[in-house]
């Protein structure tokens, strides 16, 4: 499905990925766990055309993704759910989700309404909330509008860059719940972390992400084991 | 003033206030997709009449009001690829000087091509003595056309905003473009329409008022502080408010006459816009946080 190799990418003079190798087969949760400012958002970034890679290859499907542009990447079935949401504010929740289906399905209406049938299926809070101002939402509902909206696209990978940052507990277990439905579903799904237990939980493997660099990788349950991990990653085991 | 002097003003006034509302919707238009003021969004306007009044020697009025709004709204989609689109996000004062000196451009340029005289269309319906009676006075036909084609220019851009999809995607660029880049929309393709809507848009409201108020090359920069006036005075982004603030400001000028020389009207304008720009840069309506949640 996905494959990197040697990445590179950064901000002007600022190499901030150096080069990653990883890859995402069809019918993976893959997630990528690392601290505050180790890169997973520049990496996604890079994967989704909105950052210019300074060396390496990207391959979706075979295809090489790095001269093509960003809504043209979302077209071919790679999807991003923004860092933050990034809902539009300003419009309602059926404008939010409808957005997202246009890439797929151009303007053909009936095909829109059958896949927005199916999301509001996966978040029935998104139906009671479809007049609603996206802006007005509480965090849980924009993360679940936001991975409605991806959704929208039928995307054969879908990334999700930290979507339980911020959200309440109870919430943050919804929201990976659906993202295990998600894979039973047939989706491919890259997920970034900095909750890494309940990341590597429902995810078959894994790779760490280290000031720009993957330092491990493996089956997400091994990674859950080892010990460097739990040191760095998963606060509660250091003290056991 | 008696009733009959009253309803004149009150005439012109709308007329002219509802010019002035589609001068800043177009603002309005491109702000929401860019950030930049168009200052050239008057010489649309001026493009429009001159356009349709020379294509009007060799067709009938309709076509050639149709072709000269098709033509403004190419003109504009030119504009913004040649001089637009190939910047990369360039400084909001660089806008400001590149929009000015499109506006400068267009007016030497139809200097070049009409000259400096005053031209009108015809009055689309009888002649500059038809009118119709309206309580104790006489209003020209010309006058409801041009009310009623803003009228449904304006109700028409709500709804197209509202439910069409192309609409959709020019709100969502407005509201988050890299947003709306994940969602497959490329959003310079949404600027580009954006100038030919506000090009469009305007180049209308530049046909309909010529019989009245005639055109000529250099119309463009008083409608643009006129319009940039009610941009403001609306808060700017929004254009259910700019209509309000047009009308506004349309009949403030028009009584505006009765107790003042003629010469202060251009002046009440620029005084009202230097005064909201002081007092309530937001606008009239609503408060700052509102103004964010823009109509369109
Ligand atoms: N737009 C930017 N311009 C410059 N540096 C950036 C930008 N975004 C992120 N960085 C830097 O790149 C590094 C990685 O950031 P990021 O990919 O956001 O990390 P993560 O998502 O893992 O928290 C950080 O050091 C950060 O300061
Ligand atoms: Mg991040």
């Amino acid at each position: 499905m996905l494959k990197i190799r040697n990445l590179e990418a950064g901000y002007g003079n600022l190499r901030v990925l150096k080069r990653i190798s990883m890859h995402v087969d069809p019918g993976e949760i893959v997630t990528i766990i690392g601290a505050n400012g180790a890169g997973k958002t520049t990496l996604l970034h890079s994967i989704a055309g909105l950052l210019r890679i300074s060396a390496g290859e990207v391959l979706f499907k075979g295809r090489e993704l790095r001269k093509t542009a960003p809504e043209k990447i979302v077209g071919l079935g790679c999807s991003l759910v923004p860092e933050g949401r990034q809902v539009f504010a300003t419009m309602t929740v059926y404008d939010n989700l409808i957005l997202g289906g246009y890439v797929q399905y151009k303007k053909d209406k009936q095909a829109v309404s059958r896949e927005l049938e199916n999301i509001y299926e996966l978040f029935p809070v998104l139906r009671t909330r479809a007049d609603q101002l996206a802006g007005t939402l509480s965090g849980g509902e924009q993360q679940m509008l936001a991975m409605g909206r991806a959704l929208m696209a039928r995307p054969s990978l879908v990334m999700m860059d930290e979507p339980s940052t911020g959200l309440a507990p109870l919430i943050v277990r919804d929201i990976f719940r659906i993202i295990s439905q998600l894979r039973e579903a047939g989706n491919t799904v890259l997920l970034v972390e900095q909750n890494a237990k309940a990341a590597l939980r429902i995810a078959d493997r894994g790779y760490v992400l280290e000031t720009g660099k993957i330092i491990l990788q493996g089956p997400a349950a091994d990674l859950l084991e080892n010990r460097d991990v739990q040191r760095a990653y998963l606060g509660r085991e250091k003290i056991e | 003033m008696n009733s009959t002097l009253f309803c004149q003003y009150l005439f012109a006034g709308l007329t002219y206030g509802i010019i002035y509302a589609i001068v800043a919707i177009g603002f309005n238009i491109i702000y929401n997709t860019t950030g930049i003021i168009n200052f050239a969004q008057g010489e649309f306007v001026m493009l429009g009449g001159m356009i349709a009044i020379s294509l009007h020697a060799h067709m009938p009025l309709l076509p050639a009001i149709v072709l000269a709004v098709l033509l403004t709204m190419a003109i504009g989609g030119l504009i913004e690829i040649f001089f637009i689109r190939w910047l990369q996000s360039p400084s909001v004062l660089r806008m400001i000087i590149i929009t000015i000196g499109l506006s400068i451009l267009t007016r030497e340029a139809a200097l070049h091509i009409w000259g400096s005289s005053v031209r009108s269309l015809p009055y689309f319906i009888g002649n500059e003595i038809t009118s119709i009676k309206v309580f104790s006075s006489r209003v020209s036909p010309q006058v409801f056309l041009v009310v009623g084609v803003c009228s449904v220019m304006v109700a028409a851009l709500s709804l197209f905003f509202k439910y069409s999809s192309l609409g959709r995607e020019m709100r969502a660029c407005a509201a988050n473009r890299r947003a709306a880049i994940l969602c497959g929309i490329n959003p310079r393709n949404m600027v580009t329409l954006s100038f030919m809507l506000s090009a469009g848009i305007g180049a209308v409201a530049g046909c309909v008022m010529s019989p009245i108020t005639y055109s000529q090359y250099d119309m463009g920069p008083s409608l643009a502080i006129k319009g940039f006036t009610v941009a403001i005075l609306g808060g700017l982004g929004n254009s259910m408010a700019a209509v309000a603030a047009g009308l506004l400001l349309g009949i403030i000028e028009s009584f505006s006459i009765s107790v003042l020389p003629l010469a202060f009207q251009d002046a009440i304008a620029t005084s009202i816009l230097l005064l909201i720009l002081f007092v309530r840069p937001h606008g009239l309506f609503g408060s700052s946080a509102a103004a964010r949640l823009k109509d369109f």
